[in-house]
């Protein structure tokens, strides 16, 4: 009777595993692990802000409302706990980098009239490791866009949907190319001598709307 | 082709069916991507920027690095990587050559696109901590750059990759394995436990429906054709419903037989299929060691 139940579970793990259990489970895992990578290079790049903003200070600071930007738009990403199984969170998520990215290459432009701060070694080696963060993300995101297509393709897959129906895995939520349109857009330069007027947003951040982004 | 399809919306649905169908059947091309180039060398000139001289000078230099310090560090001179940018190139490259070696992830690749007039040093993911972006980047600024721009492609190649070697050799990483390991079976490992736990349960319920020498038999048969379908080699799965069978027919004697049974499995018939990874040796083939890219390194242009 004994050896009956152990042939009929070594069985069943046989069957599971050709009906595309660990499939499931080795593509879930793989799904979690590229969205900490997302997670962990959006990190990388809100750890470099700081001093990326205190370094432009230095040379340039008038340019309050550009500064103020990044330092809202980060605060703001940071905010944000995101689940990636659920899309609203993850379409938040989504935005508020979005926006750290805007403001970032609005302060990237705005560091082009100031020549010494373009010179100086540790803004070049800051601008380095940003553009490589950025690159970072972009790899990481396109291997989570990856590992959720592989993911989902499994789910809905005949026969691997019926176990996966069984075990109540779902298709997950992926990025959208929503916001890539608008960060591929290049930033509009505003050649007016006197600088944009400054976001007269009272002091406290967290009021719904965010400082006025003119340029998208 | 789906923006087209688009703006064609109110044709009929057979109409759309049949585009979709063809658009399945003969899928066009989208735009040509640069292929990446097989991985024979550690300097890989398309263009024929270095001399012969020169590429074998570099080429030694780096098949020794690889000897004394394990990373492997690759130089790829190709005229374009349009449409795709640098990075993109840079990163499918890397991904496909796997430099560096597997779990170290000790691997580097300068490229240098020769029409675009743009540069790239990659960076595997253990080597970010010693070739961080930024001095990818002042490479690139301070050694590169300004000698590709006086035409010297092969000064500020060589300055580069001597700066790169240099800054690889300060960080402390695992010594160099004068043998890199058989590759593994795919699958073999996480099907082990379950081929042993099936020739106990099997070979008891086959020897109580067979008789013992029966029995065996079928348990070994069991255990081969299920190797042989879930991994693919036929070798192997031979091998496997052989060892099967025996440790089914020694099973009655107790415990000894599964001694016997594991060290046969070790000193029998199994080999080492599969090749040897990594490049390791004088003039011949080189090869990735499996090592892992995330994007990081530093771009510029001349």
């Amino acid at each position: 009777m004994r050896t009956l139940k152990v042939s009929l579970l070594a069985f069943g793990s046989l069957l599971l595993s050709a009906c595309g259990y660990n499939t499931l489970q080795v593509q879930d895992e793989a799904t979690k692990s590229a969205w900490a990578e997302v997670v962990n290079q959006y990190q990388r790049r809100a750890d470099l802000i700081p001093n990326l903003v205190n370094t432009v200070k230095g040379y340039a600071a008038q340019e309050q409302a550009v500064l103020l930007g990044v330092t809202e738009a980060r605060a703001k990403a940071s905010q944000i706990t995101v689940n990636a199984d659920d899309p609203a969170s993850l379409a938040a998520f989504q935005q508020a980098q979005g926006e750290v990215s805007s403001a970032l290459s609005r302060l990237l432009v705005t560091v082009e009239n100031y020549p010494d701060l373009k010179s100086d070694q540790n803004f070049r080696d800051l601008q380095a490791q940003l553009e490589g963060t950025e690159n970072r993300i972009t790899v990481a995101r396109n291997r989570f866009i990856q590992a959720v297509q592989d993911f989902n393709v499994t789910v809905r897959k005949f026969p691997t949907n019926l176990t996966a129906m069984i075990f109540g895995y779902k298709v997950k939520p992926n990025f959208t190319v929503a916001d890539e349109a608008a960060i591929s857009k290049p930033p509009t330069v505003d050649f007016n001598t006197t600088p944009a007027p400054a976001p007269t947003v009272p002091e406290p951040a967290p009021t719904p709307e965010p400082a006025p982004a003119p340029s998208n | 082709m789906i923006a087209w399809v688009h703006q064609r919306l109110p044709a009929t649905v057979a109409y759309l069916a049949a585009v979709a169908c063809l658009s399945v059947a003969t899928p066009v091309p989208a735009q040509q991507l640069v292929p990446v180039p097989a991985l024979s060398s550690p300097v890989t000139d398309l263009t024929g920027t270095l001399t012969p001289d020169q590429v074998a000078a570099l080429d030694a230099k780096l098949r020794a690095f690889e000897q004394a310090k394990g990373s492997q560090i690759a130089v790829l001179i190709v005229a374009t990587t349009e449409p795709e940018a640098i990075e993109q190139y840079a990163l499918r490259v890397a991904e496909a050559w796997k430099l560096g070696r597997k779990g170290v992830d000790d691997g580097a690749l300068l490229l240098v696109a020769l029409q675009d007039r743009k540069v790239r040093i990659e960076v595997g993911y253990g080597l970010e901590g010693a070739l961080p972006d930024a001095i990818a980047n002042r490479i690139i600024d301070e050694d590169v750059v300004p000698q590709f721009r006086r035409g010297d492609f092969h000064g500020g190649i060589a300055t580069a990759v001597d700066r790169m070697m240099r800054v690889v050799d300060g960080e402390p990483l695992p010594a160099p394995a004068s043998r890199a390991p058989a590759q593994d079976i795919p699958g073999l490992s996480g099907l082990l436990p379950f081929l042993f736990i099936l020739a106990i349960v099997g070979g008891s319920i086959f020897r109580r429906m067979f008789g013992r020498v029966g029995g065996a038999l079928a348990t070994g048969g069991v255990v081969g054709g299920l190797t042989w379908l879930l991994i693919g080699i036929l070798g192997l799965a031979f091998g496997a419903g052989v060892l099967a069978f025996i440790f089914a027919l020694l099973g009655g004697f107790g415990g000894g037989g599964g001694n016997g049974w594991y060290s046969r499995r070790h000193g029998g018939g199994w080999g080492h299929p599969g090749g040897f990874g990594g490049g390791f040796g004088g003039g011949g083939g080189w090869s990735g060691g499996g090592g892992g890219f995330g994007g990081g390194g530093a771009s510029g242009s001349w």
